[in-house]
C-alpha cells in the first residue's frame, strides 16, 4: 500500500521518513490524510471488511512496512556488501601476515639462539650453565609464536562468523530470495572431539600446570 | 631401571616452531633421537612404520587428525599402545585433561611451558635421568 494514501496519525508520521516527501502545511495533510482514509475505507470494502478496527491494523501495518523500507535504506547505506568483501578479507589477511612475520622472526632468534647454544657446548664451568640455561629460557619464550598464532587463527574464525551474519543482513534486506545457510546451534549434550578445539584460554582463566597436576592426580 | 638417554622420541606439532622448540630442549636434556611429525595421521604412519619409538610428545589442536584422535588410535593398536604419550597443548579445560586421561594419557603439559616442567613430566614418565 503506497504511504502517501496511508489514513492514520502513525501513517503520516512514518511518511516523513520518505526522502521524497515534501513539507506539507497541516490543510495539506488533513486533505491527504482523508484521501487516504477514503482509499483505505475502499480497500477494507473490497476485502468483505467493515469493521473500524481493520484500518488501525492497515495503519500499524503501514508504519511497519515504512520501518523495514527504512531499516533497509540505511543497512544498505552502510555498505554491507564493502564490509563483506573487503573490510574482512583484509583484517583476515592482515592477521595471516602477523602470523608469518612472528613466524620469521621467531625463527631468526632461535637460529641465533643455537649458535649460541653450540659454542657454550664447548664451555664449561659456572658461565657456561648460566648460558645453557639463558638458552633454554630464550626456546621457552619462543613458544609465544604458537601461542600468537592459535589466538589470531581464533579471531580469524570469528571473523568468518561475522562474515557469515553479514551475508544473512544482507540477504535478508535484499528483494533476492536468496537464504542465507545458518550455522547449526550446538547441542551441548555431550562433549565431542570438536567441542574440545578451544585454543588457547585468556590468561584469566586458563588453567595453570599446578591445576592441571591436580586434576591428573585426581584420576589416581 | 635407567633411561635410555638415545631412545627415540616423536615429537608431533602443526607448528613447525614448537618442534624446533622441543627438539632443542629435549636436546639439552641429552635425548638427542628426535624424529618430527606435523599431525596425528603423519604421526600414526611413522609409529607403525618405525617400531622402535620409545615415547611421543604429542599437540592436541591439529588437522587432519588431533593429538586425541592419535592417542586413541596408539592406545587401540596392540603393538604400540604401551607407548608413553605426553599432550603438550594450549588447550587447558578440565574437559581436555580428563578426556585425554580417559583416552590413556602418560602426562599433560599445558602451553605456555618451562623447560622445568618438561623435564618434570619425563622424569614422571620416563624415571630419573
Amino acid at each position: 500500500m503506497p504511504a502517501a494514501k496511508t489514513p492514520a496519525k502513525k501513517g503520516a508520521k512514518s511518511r516523513k521518513a520518505v526522502p521524497k516527501a515534501k513539507p506539507k502545511t497541516n490543510a495539506k495533510r488533513k486533505a491527504s490524510a482523508s484521501k487516504a482514509v477514503k482509499v483505505v475505507k475502499k480497500v477494507v470494502k473490497s476485502t468483505g471488511s467493515k469493521a473500524p478496527s481493520e484500518y488501525k491494523l492497515f495503519s500499524e501495518l503501514e508504519v511497519l512496512a515504512d520501518f523495514i523500507k527504512k531499516a533497509r535504506t540505511d543497512i544498505a547505506a552502510l555498505n554491507p556488501d564493502e564490509v563483506k568483501d573487503d573490510f574482512l578479507p583484509t583484517a583476515a589477511d592482515e592477521l595471516d601476515a602477523i602470523v608469518a612475520a612472528t613466524a620469521d622472526a621467531t625463527n631468526a632468534i632461535m637460529d641465533a639462539t643455537e649458535i649460541i647454544e653450540d659454542v657454550t657446548s664447548g664451555l664449561e664451568g659456572e658461565a657456561a650453565d648460566k648460558m645453557m640455561m639463558a638458552t633454554s629460557g630464550i626456546y621457552e619464550a619462543c613458544g609465544f609464536q604458537d601461542i600468537t598464532g592459535q589466538r589470531i587463527s581464533k579471531v580469524v574464525s570469528t571473523l568468518q562468523d561475522i562474515e557469515l551474519k553479514v551475508d544473512s543482513l544482507i540477504s535478508a534486506f535484499s528483494d533476492g530470495k536468496k537464504t542465507p545457510a545458518r550455522k547449526k546451534a550446538k547441542k551441548k549434550k555431550e562433549v565431542t572431539d570438536e567441542d574440545l578445539l578451544n585454543g588457547p584460554q585468556a590468561t584469566d582463566k586458563a588453567k595453570s600446570q599446578a591445576e592441571i597436576n591436580d586434576l591428573l592426580a585426581s584420576f589416581d | 631401571m635407567a633411561v635410555d638417554m638415545n631412545m627415540k622420541i616423536l615429537i608431533v606439532d602443526d607448528y613447525k616452531t614448537m618442534l624446533r622448540i622441543l627438539r632443542n630442549l629435549l636436546k639439552q636434556l641429552n635425548f638427542n633421537n628426535v624424529e618430527e611429525a606435523t599431525d596425528g595421521s603423519m604421526a600414526l604412519d611413522m609409529l607403525k612404520e618405525q617400531s622402535d619409538f620409545g615415547m611421543v610428545i604429542s599437540d592436541w589442536n591439529m588437522e587432519p587428525m588431533t593429538g586425541i584422535q592419535l592417542l586413541r588410535e596408539v592406545r587401540g593398536d596392540d603393538k604400540l599402545k604401551p607407548l608413553p604419550f605426553i599432550m603438550i597443548t594450549a588447550e587447558s579445560k578440565s574437559e581436555n585433561v580428563i578426556a585425554a586421561k580417559e583416552a590413556g594419557v602418560s602426562n599433560y603439559i599445558v602451553k605456555p611451558f618451562n623447560a622445568e616442567t618438561l623435564k618434570a613430566k619425563l622424569v614422571s614418565v620416563l624415571g630419573d635421568f
